[in-house]
């Protein structure tokens, strides 16, 4: 765990240093801001509910950017290798990828703060989604930066890692749009594999153990797959 | 400290090395000597446990290298070739950060004497993206001791230094082999000569030659070419070089050269040079060639297999007539 640590507050420290994270970090939080006061002007209801949302649409393309230089950039410029023969494992490598990545996820979803406190300000709105809406959000993002971290580990061109990672978030996201005209048993599995069938619940609220337990796993699953892709640079 | 052991790497189909075996005593400094692409890379990211070994086995301080991956990983500080550093961080960041994924404890300590070994203290708070390359290659060194290793791996130190740095870091090098083990590869002779306790050279994957840097340059220099260049050529300026004692050889070149082969052992330029002058054919030029990485090992290979094949062909023809 300490390795791991190490591993994510030098990445953390990396992205404060570099344009790509200020500029997608202001892009989100610009995009937001206007979907906030675009809805809020529309709607009039003191609810998140319609925001978040949307902004699963943008994180699909907001977190391989936040990924995508995370093991591709060590790969190109090599220090890969003084990473892989350090004393630590392969997995605490990904695992402090990642976590540097969801840190900075976390940060900007907190900078989304003052959007609740408007709405208090101004109207009433229900708490229960709001936090739980929040809570799915990091959940969502949280796997989204899994899944982009594994194509960073792919390629050690970090354009490619971008458009694989989102190729997958979009693919992950949106599996199950075919499921009406699959037959029951395939269209079962495509809606539970879905990245979006297990979301929308959160905005209502609802905190469903089968829904967390799904986005926990597929994090396991990916980051496990990022550290096998990384041994078997190894092998080359 | 070190043993290896019929060590062998496939890339695909392309084997990079083939069955190497050698030792490493506490203490030494290795040399490995080679042409780009003889494997010397593909030798070291093995023993840093960067990659697997296709076959054979490597071990450090007793560890396997692949089996005790991470015992051995802790116990060796790697320089690879290309100097991997991170651009945006400060030189003490990035040694710091080195030292605590290798687990030190007393990091401050560490990173100062690490700084300090390497005579870059003065830049500690520099941006390393902004270093020259010559400190960066020294920032290379420090992140290999932060951790003082008992085991220095270090691919290529002097590659891309100029003169005046390549110096500097053999110096280091050398000061840090007092108390380590180092293994340094090199594509230069007069490098591993300098530096290194001993020397192995390796080829297309294989080992060639090895020996002490005395050794070595013993059986190199067996047969020292000398370079003579006078103001009025002729043939008797080659009888009269064929007869100095200890020439075994003479062969006019253009422009009133001579490419003049020494026997081994002996140094013949003074007797060459006093020929020339009482000859009155007027001294221009008198030098030993130095050997190229190619003349060595078509030396080499050719003392150690293509010999008996010629004598055998010699004696052939003798018979023939
Ligand atoms: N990752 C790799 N994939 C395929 N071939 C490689 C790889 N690395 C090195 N080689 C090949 O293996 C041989 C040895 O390379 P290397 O160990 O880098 O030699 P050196 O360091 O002595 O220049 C070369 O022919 C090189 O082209
Ligand atoms: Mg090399």
């Amino acid at each position: 765990m300490r390795n791991t640590l190490a591993i994510a507050g030098r990445e953390l420290h990396a992205y404060f240093v570099s344009p790509i994270a200020y500029v997608v970090t202001a892009a989100f939080l610009l995009l937001s801001g206007y979907l906030f006061a675009a809805i809020l002007l529309i709607s009039r209801e003191a609810t998140l509910r319609y925001l978040f949302g949307n902004l699963t649409t943008i994180l699909l393309f907001v977190a391989p950017l936040l990924t995508m230089r995370l093991l591709a950039e060590e790969q190109r410029s090599g220090t890969i290798e003084l990473l892989l023969t350090s004393p630590v494992q392969d997995w605490e490598v990904v695992l402090g990828k990642w976590l540097a990545s969801l840190g900075l996820f976390a940060g900007i979803l907190l900078l989304t703060g003052y959007y609740p406190l408007i709405l208090w300000r101004y109207g009433n709105p229900d708490w229960g989604p709001v936090l739980t809406g929040y809570g799915g959000l990091l959940l969502l993002g949280g796997t989204l930066l899994a899944l982009g971290t594994l194509t960073s580990a792919l390629t050690r061109n970090q354009i490619v890692a971008a458009v694989l990672g989102v190729g997958l978030t979009v693919l992950a996201w949106l599996i199950d749009a075919l499921s009406q005209f699959a037959g029951p048993p395939v269209s079962g599995v495509l809606t539970y594999l879905s990245l979006s069938s297990h979301f929308f619940d959160f905005l209502r609220g609802i905190v469903d153990t089968k829904d967390v337990l799904y986005y926990l796993s597929v994090i396991v699953a990916a980051l496990f797959l990022a550290t096998r892709v990384l041994e078997t640079r190894r092998w080359r | 400290m070190i043993e290896v052991e019929n060590l062998t790497k496939y890339y695909g189909d392309l084997a990079a090395i083939r069955d190497l075996n050698f030792r490493v005593e506490r203490g030494e400094i290795l040399g490995f000597l080679g042409p780009n692409g003889a494997g010397k890379t593909t030798t070291m990211r093995i023993l840093s446990g960067y990659m697997p070994p296709s076959a054979g086995t490597a071990r450090v301080a007793d560890f396997d290298v692949f089996d005790d991956s991470l015992e051995v990983r802790r116990r060796i500080g790697y320089m690879p070739e290309t100097v991997p550093l991170y651009p945006e961080m400060s030189v003490r960041s990035y040694l710091a950060f080195m030292a605590r994924i290798r687990g030190v404890t007393n990091r401050k300590g560490q990173v100062d004497a690490a700084m300090e070994a390497c005579h870059i203290t003065d830049k500690a708070d520099t941006i390393i993206g902004k270093l020259s390359k010559g400190y960066r290659q020294r920032v290379g060194l420090a992140q290999a001791l932060v951790h003082d290793p008992e085991v220095l791996i270090l691919d290529e130190p002097t590659i891309g230094l100029d003169p005046k740095q390549i110096i500097e870091v053999r110096e280091l090098i050398k000061e840090l082999g007092h108390e380590r083990t180092i293994i340094l590869s090199t594509h230069i002779l007069s490098e591993a000569q300098q530096t290194c306790d001993r020397v192995l050279i390796i080829n297309e994957g294989e080992i060639v030659a090895e020996g002490t840097s005395q050794q070595l340059t013993d059986r190199l220099t067996r047969g020292t070419l000398l370079h003579v260049q006078v103001a009025q050529p002729g043939p008797e300026v080659i009888a009269a070089l064929s007869r100095v004692p200890g020439v075994t050889g003479v062969e006019p070149e253009d422009g009133g050269s001579y490419g003049v082969t020494c026997a081994q052992g002996q140094d013949c330029r003074t007797a060459i040079a006093a020929t020339v002058v009482n000859g009155g054919w007027g001294l221009l030029e008198l030098r030993a060639i130095e050997m190229s990485l190619e003349d060595i090992f078509l030396k080499l290979t050719a003392e150690d297999t293509a010999t008996p094949v010629l004598d055998e062909q010699t004696e052939q023809t003798v018979e023939g007539r």
